[in-house]
């Protein structure tokens, strides 16, 4: 399986504590993957990497099939190549509609001018109506985004992130803060998105990472422990000892 | 869902006929066209204030809008001022010139006639050689182009090298009072060619035209009026479709923006220079009516009370900068031209010259505490304008977001 995000041998030091040490990674065209880790583990350091928003001290992040060098890219263009992010809290724009909100997301010309002499089309609607109602908000589609609930704004985000059409999709924690019936939706929307992209979703929740069932990384100071199903995984002394066990 | 571009925003037709409704009466009221009921200094001083109203529209596109709290843009309304000024000081210079030479025995060459120009000019700053920035001063359309391109080119390269290296929140504002600043300590050398801290005078003279000021000043008007409803329907029309939706994002979370796939630094540079040329335009039409321009008008305090006009009028809603601009400057008239009566405290008496600036500030401080939405708010009640409850947190964690107080009704 030919890979689309490799991330080979990254280090981060912030003030002199290394985040991320010598840190490999890899992910194929269309696979669900968790990340776990006890926290300062470096989880969204490593998002912040693949996005654009820290550069490593060394290393490399290569992406697609032209192998282009992620490093060299700002976060705006990152995005539009193909990588989709979800921060850990729901971040919508709290004061538009959820219509607006997911217009903004659509996959379209992204430049100033384009943007300004643009109407959204019949498709354009019609995608959005069916992102609604794919993340369950279709009767919320002209309600300001503020309004609505915690686990509406995650699924929100969620839905914007499908807007972008993204090939990989971060996504930190996004089970936290919701109900059990929420989480069981937000499950089935990374498994049902994961069939035709890869995603990638860090998270501290044992139950919520059992329930997608995929391989799982774990990160420990900044490096690889271990990785594989999450059985595997567990049994594995070294996590036990350092996350599992406390 | 889908509606068109006026119905989503009512507050276009409603702005513009009682834009109309203004400007007609003005005129029924004037002394060239109607009653004489209204003074043409007072004309005039309507005129100014739409002018400054459509650059509290640019002030609120800028800072209500993109979050980008600018106070330089008064620089950018002075260089308007400065590069209309430069043509009528030449144009009315050269047809006194030419009369006075018309008697001489021998016609005048070109360049006497350029020559005696140059010392009726510059002779206040003890020079009579044209600088070169006057180069296209002679030409009405390269210095009415020159309006538009010298804020314009000012802006872009400054917005540029600023949100390049992602300046933001209070750090930008000082970045401006800076720009502004500097031009106008720059303007007042008389090196700069433009007259020192003389400035440019006698702006209010129309070349080539006879008539007279009472007819002039409800030109002025209209063409002020005019301006201002296209620059309220361009306004409008750039903050309602995804564009909108995009800049109101940079204002309250621009992170997200940028992970979105935006290049926030390239959205806030159109906008940065847009309102920048928009501000040179209102510029060029308020100073005419002036009738001078100085460097002091390009003071960094200018464009803090545009920031003022602003909040008070209510930032994010267009109608409610156009109000703060119009009620504080007409208010902020009548009270510094000594019109208002002193009050008479016995041990103390209020002259309203001296005390206006600290009840400004005052009102300043009471609508940012207790009605951060200002006077556009007072829509609100009538409208219903519908806002989320965020039980005291911000729509955004950037600097520049709306405060909940500012959405909800």
């Amino acid at each position: 399986m030919s890979s689309l995000l490799e991330v080979s041998g990254i280090s981060v030091t912030f003030d002199g504590y290394r985040a991320i040490r010598n840190l490999s990674f890899s992910i194929g065209e269309a696979e669900l993957r968790a990340i776990i880790g006890p926290n300062g583990a470096g989880k969204t350091t490593f998002m912040d990497i693949v996005t654009g928003k820290t550069k490593p001290d060394e290393g490399k992040v290569i992406w697609g099939e032209k192998s282009t060098n992620l490093l060299r890219l700002n976060e705006a263009r990152i995005a539009q190549i193909g990588i989709g992010r979800k921060f850990q809290r729901p971040t919508v724009f709290e004061d538009q509609t959820v219509q607006a909100n997911l217009m903004m997301a659509l996959r379209n010309k992204r430049a100033p001018f384009p943007v300004l002499f643009w109407r959204p089309s019949f498709e354009d609607h019609s995608r959005v109506e069916e992102l609604a109602s794919e993340i369950g908000l279709a009767d919320e589609l002209s309600r300001k985004s503020g309004e609505l609930s915690h686990g509406q704004k995650q699924w929100l985000e969620i839905g914007m992130l499908l807007a972008q059409e993204p090939r990989l999709l971060l996504v930190d924690e996004p089970a936290a803060g919701m109900t059990l019936a929420e989480r069981e939706h937000t499950t089935d929307l990374l498994k049902e998105a994961a069939k035709t992209r890869a995603v990638v979703v860090v998270e501290h929740d044992m139950e919520f990472v059992r329930r997608l069932e995929c391989k799982v990384t774990v990160l420990h100071e900044g490096s690889v422990l271990a990785e594989g199903s999450l059985d595997h995984v567990t049994a594995n002394p070294q996590v036990i000892e350092v996350y599992l066990g406390r | 869902m889908r509606q068109s571009f006026i119905l989503r925003n009512p507050s276009i037709l409603i702005f513009l006929a009682c834009l109309a409704a203004f400007t007609v009466i003005v005129t029924l009221l004037s002394h060239a066209y109607g009653t004489a009921f209204i003074s043409t200094s007072f004309v005039k001083t309507l005129g100014k204030t739409l002018c400054l109203c459509l650059v509290a529209i640019a002030m609120d596109l800028v800072w209500g809008y993109c979050g980008i709290l600018s106070l330089g843009h008064f620089a950018f309304f002075g260089l308007g001022g400065y590069m209309v000024g430069m043509w009528l000081m030449y144009a009315r210079t050269e047809l006194i010139v030419a009369g006075s030479m018309a008697n001489a025995a021998i016609p005048p060459t070109p360049q006497e006639v350029r020559d005696a120009i140059g010392t009726q000019i510059f002779g206040v700053v003890g020079s009579s050689e044209f600088p070169p920035i006057w180069m296209f001063a002679h030409s009405f359309w390269a210095q009415m182009a020159l309006v538009v391109l010298i804020p314009g080119a000012l802006a872009l390269v400054f917005g540029w090298l600023a949100f390049r290296s992602r300046v933001t929140g209070v750090y930008l504002s000082i970045l401006t009072q800076a720009m502004t600043l500097a031009l106008s300590l720059y303007l007042f050398q008389n090196e700069s060619g433009l007259r020192g801290n003389n400035g440019l005078s006698g702006l209010q003279n129309l070349p080539g035209v006879s008539a007279s000021q009472d007819y002039i000043s409800v030109w002025f008007l209209w063409a002020s009026a005019v301006a201002l409803g296209l620059g309220y329907v361009l306004a409008a029309w750039v903050v309602s479709g995804k564009f909108g939706s995009v800049v109101r994002g940079i204002r309250d979370d621009e992170a997200r923006v940028r992970f979105l796939g935006y290049s926030v630094e390239g959205y806030k540079l159109f906008v940065f220079t847009l309102t920048a040329i928009i501000a040179g335009i209102a510029g060029a039409l308020y100073y005419p009516q002036a009738g001078i321009i100085n460097p002091g008008e390009v003071a960094p305090i200018a464009s803090i009370y545009l920031a003022v006009w602003v909040a008070i009028g209510g930032r994010g809603r267009l109608y409610g900068a156009v109000i703060g601009a119009a009620l504080v400057s007409l208010v902020s008239t009548w009270f510094t031209g000594g019109q208002v009566p002193s009050v008479n405290l016995g041990f103390y008496r209020i002259d309203w010259v001296d005390w206006w600036l600290v009840l400004l500030g005052l009102t300043f401080v009471l609508v940012t505490l207790f009605a951060p939405k200002g006077i556009g708010g007072l829509f609100d009640l009538v409208t219903e304008r519908f806002a989320p409850n965020r039980h005291g947190a911000n729509y955004g964690p950037d600097q520049g977001s709306l405060l909940e107080k500012e959405g909800r009704k």
